[in-house]
């Protein structure tokens, strides 16, 4: 009988020890800085338009097809102010079939889809779940204000600037031993 | 004439499942009662059938990987390990050290959350409440590790064909060892718990015996073969990626009852973590996380390769044809869960209506694996 009552003993002083768990509804567990939510659209706020150009790369590699977009072209170009040719029009992802797998955020070249924090998909409306290009951008701009978010090939080529700084200061300093530059290594493989 | 057939004694069939809280998914078994003994079974599987196989004929390879996660979604990490190692070898590509590492840690991590699960939902079945609540307390560490390493909990879609997607977060290192060193206590913890408890002991011993030549003879693999007595396990045996640099034991049971299938878990959770140290001491600190030469979307040779992994389930083996193009021609899994449920009738039968909810759960089915 002596393990059942040591076994007792255990759930005894877990009772009187802090609880683990976090009463849902009212209290969130704190999330995960690279936590993967819903994707979600960024918003360029340097020329004041969305970074998506409707290239559609994201919609042909997306292994639930849940998404859809149709581009134009730039007037803001025409104008002058934006480097982009081409701006999306509209986009919309079914967030109902969209199984977060970060397939879209790995192939979009363009800095322009994200996997947002946003992870909490009850609505009210029928349809309140198939989010159109509008609400993406709000929700995106919500996301990089919260997180400051920051484009990921800025970041890359910071990076790379900082590698290449430091592997010429190398160079300058022992010329004979300086090897070939190594490529740094992006996720995914080119 | 009608005197003796009221004497008669007929079996009852008894249906259980598939909506059943002890079925451990969407699972089926009808039964045929003498009295409370069982004299037969049969297992009715389907429910969660999604095609995958088929489905993955029509996805290009990154895309497979998504499924894999769904298979077995308990132990998502081992199952893309064995589609990803499988896409390796058909396209003899050499992965860099440093990922390999990284998957091995999260693969053990995951046959540990995984064997908790087993350990909480293994109580429930015998009818302790508490067990579950330890298991998912340890779980919850496990997977808020991988929330931040992968982005998500439980379908991570972070292993890519020559390596993984990304750098883990900076502070991977210390947060495994921290980790792996709340798990040591934790698994002692859980094994005070329960693994000597009286009555338990007298509900799982002796219970849905099945002996070793049997079970070799039906397939079964993993932790449940290996309660029978049969040390066999893959990663000692076929060694893949680096788990031939790792000194680890094979527990073994002798009984093969639900007790020795259960114990057997309860070991290979310390010996997880013990691979799990010495990954972490050997892991390099820096280099490639992708094999060169892969690309987006790889196109394997013209040819056919079929790998074994273990999962926390048993042999998991994937079966690739590739007709040279961007998506498989052929993919066949060989799930562990599918295999081992092959035991239950041999198992239950001549056992009583009581314990069959326990022989079941002592197999660690999943039925998203078995229904693929
Ligand atoms: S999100 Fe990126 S990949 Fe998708 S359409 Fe826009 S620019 Fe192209
Ligand atoms: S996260 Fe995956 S499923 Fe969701 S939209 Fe992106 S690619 Fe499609």
């Amino acid at each position: 009988m002596l393990n059942s009552f040591k076994g007792l003993g255990i759930t005894l002083r877990t009772f009187l020890g802090k609880p683990v768990t976090a009463e849902y509804p009212k209290q969130h567990l704190p999330i995960q800085e690279s936590f993967m939510g819903f994707p979600v659209l960024t918003w360029d706020p340097k020329v004041g338009e969305p970074y998506c150009v409707g290239c559609m790369v994201c919609i042909r590699m997306c292994p639930t097809q849940c998404m859809s977009a149709t581009m134009k072209d730039n007037p803001l170009q025409k104008e002058g102010k934006s480097t982009r040719r081409k701006i999306v029009e509209s986009f919309e992802i079914n967030l109902g079939r969209c199984i977060v797998c970060g397939i879209c955020e790995e192939v979009c070249a363009f800095d322009a889809i994200t996997m947002s924090h946003f992870h909490e998909l009850a609505t009210v409306a029928r349809n309140g779940r198939r989010v159109d290009l509008d609400r993406l951008l709000d929700l995106g701009k919500e996301y990089q204000h919260d997180s400051g978010w920051r484009p990921p090939t800025e970041i890359e080529k910071e990076k790379l600037a900082a590698l290449k700084a430091t592997q010429s200061a190398a160079a300058v300093a022992a010329p004979s031993s300086a090897g070939p530059a190594t490529e740094p290594q992006t996720g995914g493989g080119a | 004439m009608t005197q003796a057939r009221q004497l008669q004694s007929l079996d009852m069939m008894v249906n259980m499942g598939p909506q059943h809280p002890s079925t451990h998914g969407v699972f089926r078994m009808v039964l045929w009662l003498d009295g409370e003994e069982v004299v037969d079974v049969e297992p009715h599987i389907g429910y969660l059938h999604r095609g995958s196989e088929k489905l993955a004929e029509d996805e290009l390879y990154p895309q497979i990987i998504t499924l894999f996660d769904r298979m077995d979604y308990v132990g998502n990490f081992n199952s893309e390990l064995a589609f990803c190692m499988a896409v390796e070898k058909l396209m003899s590509v050499e992965v860099p050290e440093r990922p390999q590492y990284l998957r091995i840690i999260l693969c053990e991590l995951n046959r540990i959350s995984s064997h908790m699960l087993f350990y909480g939902t293994m109580g429930l079945d015998a009818g302790a409440m508490t067990p579950v609540m330890f298991g998912f307390r340890e779980r919850e560490r496990i997977q808020r590790l991988f929330e931040a390493t992968s982005g998500a909990r439980m379908m991570h879609n972070y292993f890519r064909i020559g390596g993984i997607k990304e750098e883990p977060p900076p502070d991977f290192k210390q947060r495994v060892a921290g980790v792996l060193g709340e798990l040591d206590a934790g698994i002692d913890q859980c094994d005070k718990l329960l693994t000597y408890n009286e009555v338990y002991l007298m509900r799982t011993k002796d219970v849905g015996r099945i002996s070793g030549k049997e079970a070799l003879e039906l397939g079964l693999t993993g932790p449940s073969l290996r309660a029978s007595g049969v040390p066999y396990d893959v990663r000692v045996y076929e060694p893949y990626s680096l788990y031939n640099r790792f000194q680890f034991d094979i527990p073994v049971g002798n009984n093969g009852d639900v007790w020795d299938r259960y114990a057997v878990r309860v070991a290979e959770m310390r010996e997880s973590v013990k691979i799990i140290r010495q990954a972490l001491e050997q892991m390099p600190d820096g280099g490639p996380l992708v094999a060169q030469g892969v690309r987006r979307i790889p196109r394997p040779p013209k040819g056919e390769t079929y790998l074994a992994t273990e999962s926390p389930r048993g042999e998991l083996g994937v079966f690739i044809v590739s007709d040279g193009g961007d998506k498989p021609y052929r993919l066949k899994v060989r799930p562990p869960s599918f295999v081992n449920l092959q035991s239950l009738r041999p198992m239950l039968r001549n056992s009583y209506v009581a314990d069959a909810v326990m022989i079941l759960g002592s197999l660690d089915i999943i039925l998203g694996e078995v229904d693929r």
